[in-house]
């Protein structure tokens, strides 16, 4: 096992069995990553509520530790022979890879048959070069992730460090009219102490078709510290519909740092659950292009902190085209000492006449010491459209409280019925039965600690 | 033996006013009591004190339950012992089901013992849901009812109406309604009313706070207090209320040397 400290050593070294394309792309990120200094608050508006020192501090203490890109360890023949994980029921689809190894990938004959493809991104490298080289970091999340207006040009540091260093994530591609119902599931894990994650997703739908992703981020145990750094590319083709729900369950002790970004074509749905429980420090953007006439995104986000944790979210609405929807709600509850901030902003290019956007971040505090700032924005360039946006943040209700425990219930089982009342609005939106449970049990074990 | 509230000399504070100056009440099991008071005078604020809401300081004097010192107990404790508040103003809590509130509630107040936050048993949900519709068939609810969050967006009858099938569902022993009666027409004070009087038996004693009498002509109590300025100053048969009705409060102001606070008197419809 060898330690990683992001050299120009180690991008050629991951890149060795690559194709020179990949090569290239790792070496121009690494240029890049190298010429940025780590995010600072002053000088870096979207990082203005995420505490500079300590992401410094943690990556000039951790960066020569972080362990596992596992370029040794890499072996696509684990994969191959299926290194069969019993926890994981194969249905439709899975894909199981820990501490940035594919260990398992099943995808039904059925599904096969349809030419739908699924695959660890390492594995598709070979298998399709050609589609990874036309979708990878080039249409969503990109070096300089601009805003299609030109407006606002930011390079981020954690994005160009993924070009350069990314290891594992996988790609599903769907061909045109293929319609999935039954969800894929998808499980990236961290497992070793100071082990890291740089996986990259790639999401691409044709036209008319349909899927259903449903990933999990997890960490094998409670105490080992970790860091991902990772990024999400959604393309819904043509009258496309996508779902993709990702559970965020890092333990406390892992550094997240994630570049989220969908492109939604004329006439596309996308559904976008983002639940987010675990890690020390998370940074997240998130951002959908509604770049086709009557593409609709809809955007959930829950979010539930403990202990110490940090949850930066930045999101962005884009919509370049007329009679596009986005609709977006994220709920967070916060307890102890943590802290969350979210900023939304909805951009209305000049184009896009009819356009209906709405947003709302609630956020519900379970203690005088957690802190919420929320700040929703809006930016319109066009005349006939619709947008609405609000946020709050307040206490839990002492009157609620006390109505409750009026009828004979106690102050926890009166705290999780509100909570649970608050998160109402977000759930009744999944459409998924068993991912609703799956996060209901988050939120009771994070009520319980 | 019945169980009995007694109230001593209580005084109550809001904010650093003292709003219940001293006063005595005794509501025993099969009993029915009215407090009447012109609005201001503290009725409201009796009602949360006994069941114990953090903004409301008992500065002195006991309320005592069935034997226990109530004062000492969290508001849920109280709830289990057997004391109910069907609120004036009832707390709307969005996203929380009538349904899956009520079955928490019952679960409880049932619970054999008061194991503080450990975790609640439910009840089972065929038992419950049975119970729960049969209770709402009584009162004349829907039965979409139950899927509604608590008390969001509901009408002030149908407010109303919910806190009296909670007082249904739970079954206390003593129950004390402020002003289950104001805000609603006369249709939906007889629908009140007769429910709150089919559950008056030996098992309940309640304590009626109300303003106005109209309720009463369906629940006729035994007992009438009337309440001016944070104190009792009359007690008495029904007959008091039919004075009230006669002549107002003025008379007894006067009598008392109590001033009018100044309070904007509510509308009746
Ligand atoms: N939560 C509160 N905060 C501040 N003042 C209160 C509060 N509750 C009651 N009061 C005051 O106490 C007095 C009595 O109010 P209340 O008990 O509601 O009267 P009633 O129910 O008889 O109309 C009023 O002067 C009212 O303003
Ligand atoms: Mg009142």
């Amino acid at each position: 096992m060898q330690t990683s400290d992001f050299s120009k050593d180690f991008v050629e070294k991951i890149a060795r069995d690559e194709p020179q394309w990949m090569r290239d792309r790792r070496l121009e990120a690494y240029s890049l990553y190298e010429s940025l200094p780590m995010p600072h608050t002053t000088e870096d508006d979207t990082w203005r509520r995420t505490v500079d020192m300590r992401t410094q501090d943690y990556w000039r203490r951790t960066r020569r530790h972080l362990r596992g890109f596992a370029v040794e360890n890499y072996h696509p023949a684990a994969e191959a022979n299926g290194s069969t994980s019993t926890e994981v029921a194969d249905g439709t689809g899975v894909l199981v890879q820990v501490d940035g190894n594919p260990q398992h990938t099943y995808l039904s004959p059925e599904l096969q048959k349809k030419s739908v493809y699924f695959a660890a991104l390492h594995t598709a490298l070979k298998e399709r070069g050609d589609l990874i080289r036309d979708y990878f970091m080039t249409k969503a999340v990109t070096l300089e992730t601009t805003l299609k207006s030109g407006n606002i040009a930011t390079h981020n540091t954690f994005d160009a460090l993924h070009g350069a260093f990314w290891q594992g994530g996988y790609v599903l591609h769907v061909p045109k009219g293929v319609r999935i119902e039954e969800p894929l599931r998808v499980y990236i894990k961290l497992s070793k102490d100071q082990h890291a994650d740089l996986s990259h997703v790639l999401l691409i739908a044709e036209e008319d078709s349909q899927i259903v992703i449903i990933e999990d981020n997890a960490s094998a145990n409670q105490d080992t510290g970790g860091f991902h750094c990772g990024a999400v590319e959604i393309f819904a083709g043509q009258n496309a519909n996508v779902t993709y729900v990702q559970v965020q369950h890092w333990n406390r002790q892992v550094w997240n740092f994630a570049s989220q970004r969908a492109v939604i074509s004329k006439d596309a749905q996308l559904c976008w659950v983002t639940a987010t429980f675990g890690a020390r420090l998370s940074k997240l953007n998130q951002a959908v292009v509604l770049e086709g006439n009557g593409a609709h995104a809809q955007l959930l986000g829950l979010a539930f902190t403990d202990a110490r944790q940090h949850l930066d979210v930045s999101t962005a609405q884009e919509h370049l085209s007329p009679h596009t929807t986005s609709d977006l709600l994220y709920r967070n509850v916060l307890k102890d000492r943590s802290q969350t901030a979210w900023g939304g902003n909805i951009y209305v290019y000049p184009d896009a006449n009819y356009t209906d956007a709405y947003q709302k971040n609630d956020n519900l505090l379970l203690s005088e010491r957690a802190h919420a700032d929320t700040l929703p924005g809006l930016e319109i360039e066009a005349h006939e459209v619709r947008c609405t946006h609000g946020a709050t943040a307040g206490q839990i209700d002492a009157d609620q409280v006390f109505y409750l425990m009026s009828r004979g219930i106690p102050y926890d089982l009166a705290e999780k019925l509100i909570v649970d009342g608050f998160f109402e609005p977000v759930m009744e939106r999944i459409p998924m039965d068993a991912v609703r449970q799956e996060m209901q049990e988050f939120v009771s074990s994070k009520l319980e600690t | 033996m019945s169980n009995a509230l007694i109230i001593k000399d209580l005084h109550i504070s809001v904010q650093g006013n003292e709003i219940i100056k001293g006063l005595d009440i005794t509501v025993k099991q099969g009993e029915v009591h009215a407090l009447m008071g012109p609005n201001g005078s503290g009725k409201s604020t009796l009602a949360y004190g006994l069941m114990g809401h953090p903004s409301y300081e008992i500065d002195s004097g006991e309320v005592i339950f069935n034997g226990v010192d109530v004062l000492e107990l969290e508001p849920n404790e109280r709830a289990k012992l057997g004391l109910f508040l069907a609120f004036q103003y009832p707390t709307a809590i969005p996203g929380v089901s009538m349904a899956n509130f009520l079955r928490s509630a019952v679960s409880a107040v049932r619970a054999k013992e008061t194991n503080g936050s450990e975790n609640i048993e439910l009840i089972p949900m065929r038992e419950f849901r049975v119970e729960l519709r049969e209770k709402m068939a009584q009162l004349d609810m829907d039965e979409a009812f139950a899927r509604r969050y608590l008390n969001d967006g509901f009408s002030g009858g149908e407010k109303k109406r919910a806190e009296i099938l909670q007082l249904a569902m739970l079954e206390p022993k003593i129950a004390v309604l402020d002003e289950t009666d104001s805000g609603l027409d006369i249709d939906a004070v007889r629908i009140v009313g007769e429910s709150v009087s089919s559950l008056v038996g030996p098992e309940l004693g309640v304590l009626i706070i109300t303003h106005y009498p109209r309720l009463l002509d369906y629940i006729r109590p035994q007992f009438v207090h009337i309440l001016l300025d944070g104190r009792i100053v009359e007690s008495g048969g029904y007959e008091l209320t039919q004075l009230l009705e006669a002549e107002g409060y003025d008379p007894i102001r006067e009598k008392h040397g109590i001033e009018e606070t100044g309070q904007v008197e509510e509308t009746v419809q």
